[in-house]
């Protein structure tokens, strides 16, 4: 009963004519064509390319090395701004020296200990005066701590965004769509999780799963999913009952197919612009995770640490660590913004046409 | 001043409207709204007069008439010259127009329900102008508001102003509009569409009301429609629009007995009418090919073709009984039980058409959706096959859901937005396993469009791409995808353009004859139920209140309500004489 009715010849005709396109297909098709979108992609695409490096020990494995000196300014300043600092301390170790060899017991005992010490002297490399973006306090580069720091960052940032996006959307579809009953228990979740001031809430979590990486993602994405949740909910409640929706119910689409086949390309649009701001909130967390003592752990290095640390250092003029965390997390955040903004106008067909 | 006696109130000279539409290549780009190839629009309002503006959507009508009090968006530029009481609109400064709106030049929109502020109080909002412009105070403003809202004719005034749009019905809320509108004694009235999202008893009533009021006041009124029979029986003058052009203006009587422009004959010839009932609807286009080629002989005998049903066609469809209740909860624990339609019973036959007709609220969608069990019914048996369709679960059901499908009224509403027309089109083909594979599915899908009018080009678009009409057609396939054998039509047509309306009644007519569809057909035009149905379902209140065949029904009515039903629809100028 089902055999279709036309002729073939203008069917076959159409058909190449007319290929089907998926949603997502067809947005990629779109986001390529957007210039800015595309440049962004590049650049998160680096920096997960540095991530990679990193874990794989390519770049700034040594990153704890104490390099050059305490504070070396970086190389484009020179050591010439630094060069104030130690020549003060070496005038005062230049002060007129008495001669006490004549009164001394331990003198004939000097060139045998100097001997001595010669042949335990370690090979310590000489520090150098500057580094190519500065040193910390202990001498370490900061550019390789930026390097390391952004490992840990942009994991919890991304992970923990989009753990808490998809908590958000999923039980924001189901309280969205069904209602009632469902609705109920999952609006009940969400308040009990509101009502509970957010940094005792992160205390609790983290006093139970420990500090790492891991449990920083794990922390953010279970306490960080509320507001999402609220915005999708409010989308499936306006979208469940238009008539799209309906009509994709005459025609026997499951429940599964029509919320998220359906409604939820239809919602995309604050789902992308919600995973975006808590990529950023969320490297933000971590830092007064990190500051807290409830972050990741003392030997490792996130740019949250690092501001932590830069704010002493600002005070004695050393501005470069800041910079150097500063500069990178803006850099990623601003490319990750418009990224997802780009794709947001790459996944409305609108739009087409318009750019 | 003898001068002024003679020159009307309002004239609009060569009014052309551009719209900016952004930056193409460092060219700043506009469209024209009104006036095309240098011609703008020119007509004139006299003093207490109606004059109409017809037109389908997009013809300009609405922009035109929203030059006047430029009451347009921040990107329109107008041009030509809109002189009012010889002062000219277009170079006024926005204070004087401040002054002018709502004191000298007055409008009702549409939407009532939309234009309304529903956080305050229906009197504060009549109340509101009154102090504005009048400096009326705060008592002497509400004494007047009371006063106002009698004179628009609403019930017990004094405690309507305590009211919140919500707890008025549609026609209320439009006579609250007429009644701020009016607060200020206008010299001119600007309604656009005031009754189309209305009843047609309400619209009866709101035509009647502005009628009145328009004598008494002794103002003008600017009445801007799609609707010729409504513009027949309000308007002193006819302006009709298509495209940002004025086609043709007149007196009433001449527009509607000797129209002398093919466009307006054609917008005549196209409405469904309750006194006439051809096999198929004239469309805009093929009239003014037809009259072009003269072949009136031809026309009117497809006018004439005797419309054949076969009496004794199968039974598809039998409803005995159909009951759905909504619960609304009251108090803590109590709920109330609201019956939103009771004790529906009929029988559709194969390649017969069902219309059901009633006024907003009496049910007609929530039968048609408790048919497809998009709502659950709380009582009653629908049977297809000669199988309980309320009894079936699971798979039986998913099998025999795909034999009923509906199509919507809104077509910009009822097609997902991010799918292509052809994902849409093969979603419940692949849903139900229709077709060995996709290429064959596909090309179904594209017959189907070509078999509603649509080029295989439409299978990569988005529907933004394309007009009401279209989309309406596209819906009509995605229906049709699961080859249905009932197909219930919400308010299918009652969005569209009367042209691009004539045009899906013929497809659907062709569609029944050619695939023995049953359809049933929800709709408040009673023209266009006449048109289409064999047989009427009255309904009110959730109740059927009379069923009879289509002509019967038209003919003898028995019940008062039906009565009143047909009493109100617009008829034109001629039944207005």
């Amino acid at each position: 009963m089902t055999t279709p009715t036309q002729s073939p010849a203008t069917a076959l005709a159409s058909v190449a004519s007319a290929r089907s396109q998926g949603v997502w297909r067809a947005a990629w098709a779109r986001y390529r064509r957007d210039r800015v979108g595309m440049t962004c992609l590049a650049i998160v695409a680096l920096y997960l390319g540095l991530i990679l490096a990193v874990a794989a020990g390519w770049v700034a494995a040594d990153w704890q090395a104490e390099k050059g000196l305490s504070y070396a300014p970086p190389h484009f300043v020179g050591a010439a701004a630094k060069a104030a600092g130690p020549s003060a301390a070496a005038s005062t170790a230049q002060a007129p020296m008495v001669d006490l060899s004549d009164v001394d017991p331990l003198a004939p005992r000097y060139a045998e200990w100097a001997a001595r010490a010669a042949q335990l002297q370690t090979t310590e490399a000489p520090r150098q005066a500057t580094l190519p973006f500065g040193a910390d306090r202990l001498g370490r580069d900061v550019l390789d701590k930026a390097i390391q720091g952004s490992q840990v960052s942009i994991q919890v940032g991304v992970l923990g965004a989009l753990f808490a996006t998809l908590i958000g959307t999923v039980l924001g579809a189901f309280s969205g769509f069904f209602g009632g009953k469902v609705g109920d228990a999952l609006e009940w979740l969400y308040n009990v999780f509101t009502s509970i001031p957010s940094i005792l809430l992160i205390f609790a979590f983290a006093a139970v799963t420990g500090r790492g990486v891991g449990s920083v993602v794990l922390i953010l994405g279970l306490t960080g999913w509320t507001g999402i949740y609220r915005l999708v909910r409010a989308e499936f409640m306006k979208h469940a009952v238009r008539e799209y929706v309906r009509s994709a119910e005459a025609i026997g689409a499951s429940v599964w197919s029509r919320m998220f086949r359906h409604i939820l390309p239809n919602a995309s649009h604050v789902v992308l612009v919600q995973l975006s701001i808590h990529v950023v909130s969320f490297i933000k967390y971590e830092v007064i995770l990190s500051y807290l003592g409830l972050g990741v752990s003392v030997d490792q290095v996130s740019w949250g640490t690092m501001l932590a640390e830069a704010q002493s250092e600002l005070i004695l003029g050393h501005w470069w660590q800041l910079v150097a965390a500063t500069g990178f997390m803006a850099v990623f955040v601003t490319a990750f913004s418009l990224m997802t903004d780009a794709l947001r106008d790459a996944l409305d067909p609108k739009l087409r046409g318009l750019e | 001043m003898s001068a002024n006696v003679q020159a009307p109130l309002l004239s609009v000279e060569n009014l052309q409207v551009a719209f900016r539409m952004g930056r193409e290549g460092g060219v700043l780009q506009r469209s024209l709204a009104v006036g095309r190839d240098g011609t703008g629009v020119s007509f004139a309002v006299p003093e207490n007069s109606t004059v109409a503006l017809v037109g389908e959507s997009g013809s300009g009508k609405t922009v035109t008439a929203m030059s006047i009090p430029r009451l347009l968006p921040d990107n329109a530029e107008p041009s030509g010259r809109v002189v009012f009481q010889g002062r000219d609109l277009l170079g006024a400064t926005p204070a004087e127009l401040r002054a002018l709106r709502g004191r000298e030049v007055a409008c009702v929109f549409q939407d009532p329900m939309g234009s309304l502020n529903p956080v305050f109080p229906v009197g504060a909002q009549i109340a509101e102008p009154l102090v504005l412009h009048l400096g009326l105070s705060r008592r002497a403003a509400r004494a007047r508001a009371e006063a106002l809202l009698e004179e628009v004719g609403l019930p017990e005034p004094r405690r309507r102003l305590d009211a919140y749009p919500h707890e008025l019905s549609g026609g209320q809320q439009q006579r609250v509009m007429i009644a701020m509108a009016l607060a200020c004694e206008p010299k001119l009235l600007i309604a656009d569409e005031p009754t189309t999202a209305l009843d047609v008893t309400i619209q009866r009533q709101i035509l009647e009301l502005l009628a009145d009021l328009k004598q008494r006041r002794r103002m003008s009124m600017l009445f801007i429609s799609h609707d010729l029979g409504v513009v027949g029986e309000i308007a002193d003058q006819v302006v009709v629009m298509r495209h940002g052009q004025v086609r043709e203006q007149g007196p009433v009587a001449q527009i509607f007995a000797a129209p002398q422009d093919a466009y307006t004959r054609a917008l005549l010839a196209c409405r469904p009418r309750l006194d006439h009932h051809p096999r198929r609807l004239t469309v805009i286009d093929d009239h003014i090919a037809a009259e072009a080629a003269a072949a009136a002989g031809e026309a009117a005998a497809a006018a004439t073709a005797p419309d054949v049903r076969d009496a004794a066609a199968p039974v598809v469809l039998e409803v005995r009984g159909l009951a759905k209740s909504f619960f609304l909860r009251e108090g803590l624990f109590g709920r109330r039980e609201f019956k939103a339609v009771q004790d529906v019973n009929f029988q559709l036959r194969r390649g017969h058409t069902l219309g059901v007709v009633g006024e907003s609220g009496s049910g007609k969608t929530t039968m048609g959706l408790t048919l497809l069990r998009l709502h659950e019914p709380t009582a009653g048996e629908v049977i297809f096959d000669g199988r309980d369709l309320l009894a079936l679960q699971g798979t039986e059901r998913q099998a025999l859901r795909q034999r009923i499908q509906i199509v919507f009224q809104n077509p910009y509403a009822s097609l997902n937005p991010r799918f292509t027309i052809g994902q849409t089109l093969l979603e419940p083909m692949r849903i139900h396993a229709v077709g060995a594979d996709d290429a064959e599915r596909e090309a179904r899908a594209l017959a189907l469009l070509q078999r509603v009018g649509l080029d295989a080009s439409a299978f990569g678009k988005y529907p933004h791409e394309f007009s009401g009409g279209q989309r309406q057609r596209i819906a009509i396939a995605r229906a049709l995808t699961l080859s249905p054998q009932v197909l219930i039509l919400d308010e299918a047509v009652s969005a569209l353009d009367v042209s691009v309306q004539a045009q899906v009644l013929n497809l659907l007519r062709d569609l029944q004859d050619e695939l023995g569809l049953a359809y049933v057909f929800i709709s408040h035009d009673l023209a266009v139920v006449r048109f289409i149905s064999d047989e009427v379902l009255v309904m009110k209140d959730g109740r059927v209140v009379e069923r009879a065949g289509a002509a019967d029904l038209l003919a003898a009515p028995r019940e008062e309500y039906t009565r009143r039903l047909l009493g109100a629809v617009p008829r034109g100028w001629q039944a207005a004489v």
